[in-house]
């Protein structure tokens, strides 16, 4: 069918500011198939029902809307207390001086940009391949534009216990930056690498990340966004999971006024676990969307979905997540769990829970809630000296808290809480 | 200490009026037990002096050494002194107990301008007092009163009175739902605490926490007044013969 004159014009008038690389070698393959998905679908639209809460004209207009560049001078780096290689960006640039050496054992670290010139490479079957699986049965039309247009990127091939973990560092320079990133992650049988991000990395950003995980391996991924505001993002992640693989990823946001979080997994191997987690934080017009899709293709896998948003003065907070449980997927456990926390009456939460299940023999349970502040709770602690704001954001972290126990490494989540709380206490003044 | 002088209280949403007048002095180092049947305003009086919303004072005053109660929000007041021990305490999932007892002492040290209790310095003085009341160390480490029994929720709260040392303690009906043992137990925990410069409220329904926190004085509340105050068999009194003759003479 074809699309809607509006929308077709809208595509073409992006891609036409848009280039291909010059020399895309082995990738060229996958970004021509992806632009011929793009051109099919066209980039979403305001009545595109995967996008109804959530605008996505700042995301897919020809013009970037600026964005003030942010510098927290007020904090150390996130993550500093950990032992980790950085791999820095700058507006979606990769910056060499700023970089750790790529050299870590373990694992083989490559840049995109300089790895597509080859003919061949391990990639090849993991770029753009996990992003065309995730656009069934929902389109994502932004992570197609990112496998065609993307300018660079990491490829990290995994084939033992990585010893430390892997940070992408984005740095934000440019009040008018439009960056495009895809990173390719494959981790071989029994082999295990943290990944860890965080940065405003650009006034408008678009990122992918495939990650490929054979049977037995371990990826866990924490994220931070913020505290720049007027960032705009539109992220996935494309996952697939092996038999008894595990996949756990956590994000902090705080700030941003449109951010789009998408997550796709797909459990291909038996007895695989995997989690997804968020703890947002949100004021005045910040927009966070969360919306994760899970696909159960096997036995006794395990899938957790934790959302959790903090509103207030007017901040919206969406979740759109689903479950689906194809037929023969039996002993499957999927819970998924989307709560919000309004701090006054002008802040929205705007859920879509979802579960699609085709086997006879599951458990599967979702929550969506959203509520205020626990007045005797804050009374409670007003009793006892502690001031009202000081207690509101107590009551705020405990409301995150599950979220936030999804991290498995201690140092990491003491990393995010105290990120967190040092965050309120800042808001709070 | 505790002032309290012709106070009037309504229910600021019905309009409905609660306490019509109540005088009451405590005396430093004193304890004063409130009896009263249901619904004479005995909570309310808690609530009032604690400073919870949805209470309006229209006559009256209280005043903690001097300074107006009434005129304070909820954390100034404890900040000056003063300390409820719930009927009912509040559960807080995700709050770590320890975390809420350290973050509740470091405020109003701060409030009072002292300096802040270090983990180590805080540590010390949590496991002594904690010993002193059974409570144990998962206890502490649970968020605040979730799963807790009646007892150990009763023992929480003299736990956070030991650590927060006030100046006056109100105890709203801290027998309720606890057994003898249990009552003995926290009973124990307030007569520790015990001290001239110290002075408590008890408001309870029954006698019987009295004969474990032995009160100077009693008072018996009925229709949002203080109907009789006299020694501590007043309180025998009431429980021989019910406050059936108290209710007469209001």
């Amino acid at each position: 069918m074809a699309l809607p004159k509006l929308k077709s014009d809208a595509t073409e008038a992006r891609l036409a500011a848009l280039s291909l690389p010059e020399a895309p070698g082995w990738t060229r393959a996958a970004r021509d198939a992806a632009l011929d998905r793009l051109r099919a679908m066209g980039l979403p639209a305001r009545r595109d029902e995967y996008w109804k809460y959530t605008r996505p004209d700042s995301l897919t207009a020809v013009d970037v809307t600026p964005a003030a560049i942010f510098t927290a001078t007020d904090e150390a780096p996130i993550f500093s207390s950990i032992d980790r290689l950085r791999i820095v960006f700058v507006d979606g640039v990769f910056d060499a001086e700023a970089s750790d050496d790529l050299d870590l054992a373990g694992v083989r670290i490559e840049r995109l940009a300089e790895a597509q010139a080859a003919d061949l490479h391990w990639a090849r079957d993991v770029y753009g391949v996990l992003e065309q699986r995730g656009q069934t049965p929902v389109e994502r039309p932004l992570a197609a534009l990112n496998t065609a247009f993307a300018t660079d990127g990491v490829l990290i091939h995994v084939s033992g216990k990585v010893e430390k973990p892997i940070q992408f560092v984005y740095y934000h320079n440019s009040t008018t930056s439009d960056a495009i990133l895809h990173h390719c992650i494959k981790l071989d049988a029994g082999a295990d690498l943290t990944l860890l991000e965080n940065g405003p990395a650009a006034a408008r950003f678009n990122k992918v990340m495939e990650v490929e995980i054979a049977d037995g391996a371990r990826f866990a991924h924490v994220r931070a966004q913020g505290r720049d505001h007027e960032r705009r993002a539109a992220t996935h992640i494309f996952a697939r999971l092996g038999a008894e693989s595990v996949f756990k990823s956590f994000t902090l946001t705080a700030n941003g006024v449109m951010t789009r979080n998408e997550c796709v997994i797909e459990l291909t191997g038996d007895d695989a676990v995997a989690h997804v987690a968020g703890a947002a934080v949100g004021d005045g017009d910040f927009h966070h969307d969360d919306t994760v899709f899970i696909t159960h293709d096997a036995e006794r896998c395990e899938s957790r979905q934790v959302f959790k948003k903090v509103l207030r003065n007017g901040a919206t907070g969406v979740f759109q997540g689903k479950i689906l449980v194809k037929a023969g997927a039996q002993k499957t456990d999927g819970y998924q769990i989307s709560q919000s926390l309004l701090l006054d009456d002008n802040s929205q939460f705007l859920a879509k829970p979802e579960l699609e299940i085709y086997a006879d023999d599951v458990a599967c349970s979702h929550g969506s809630t959203s509520g205020a502040i626990d007045e005797t709770a804050l009374f409670y602690l007003r009793t006892r000296g502690v001031p009202e704001g000081a207690a509101t954001d107590l009551l705020t972290l405990a409301f995150l808290a599950e979220a936030v126990e999804e991290i498995d490494d201690e140092p990491l989540r003491d990393e995010i809480v105290a990120r967190l709380t040092g965050w309120l206490e800042r808001r709070r003044g | 200490m505790l002032e309290i002088n012709n106070l009037h209280v309504e229910l600021e949403e019905e309009g409905k009026a609660i306490l019509k007048g109540l005088s009451l002095k405590v005396g430093a180092g004193e304890v004063h037990a409130i009896m009263g049947p249901n619904g004479s305003g005995k909570s309310t009086l808690s609530y009032v002096l604690s400073g919870r919303d949805g209470y309006a004072v229209t006559e009256g005053s209280a005043t903690l050494d001097g300074t107006d109660l009434l005129d304070l929000e909820p954390e100034e007041r404890a900040a000056a002194g003063l300390f409820l021990a719930f009927q009912y305490p509040v559960e807080i999932p995700g709050v770590g107990n320890m975390t809420f007892l350290r973050t509740a002492v470091n405020a109003q040290r701060k409030a009072r301008g002292q300096e802040e209790l270090s983990a180590a310095e805080f540590l010390k003085v949590i496991r002594e007092k904690a010993k002193a009341l059974q409570i144990d160390a998962d206890m502490l480490k649970r968020p605040v009163n979730v799963g807790f029994s009646g007892g150990e929720k009763k023992r929480n709260e003299i736990l956070q009175m030991a650590m927060l040392e006030p100046k006056m303690c109100i105890l709203d009906e801290t027998d309720s739902g606890l057994d003898v043992d249990a009552m003995k137990l926290v009973a124990d925990g307030v007569n520790a605490l015990r001290s001239e410069g110290r002075s408590f409220l008890v408001i309870t329904h029954y006698q019987r926490l009295l004969d474990h926190i032995k009160p100077d004085v009693v008072h018996i509340l009925s229709n949002g007044k203080i109907v009789k105050t006299g020694g501590p068999e007043l309180a025998l009194e009431v429980e021989n013969n019910g406050y059936a003759e108290f209710l007469e003479e209001a």
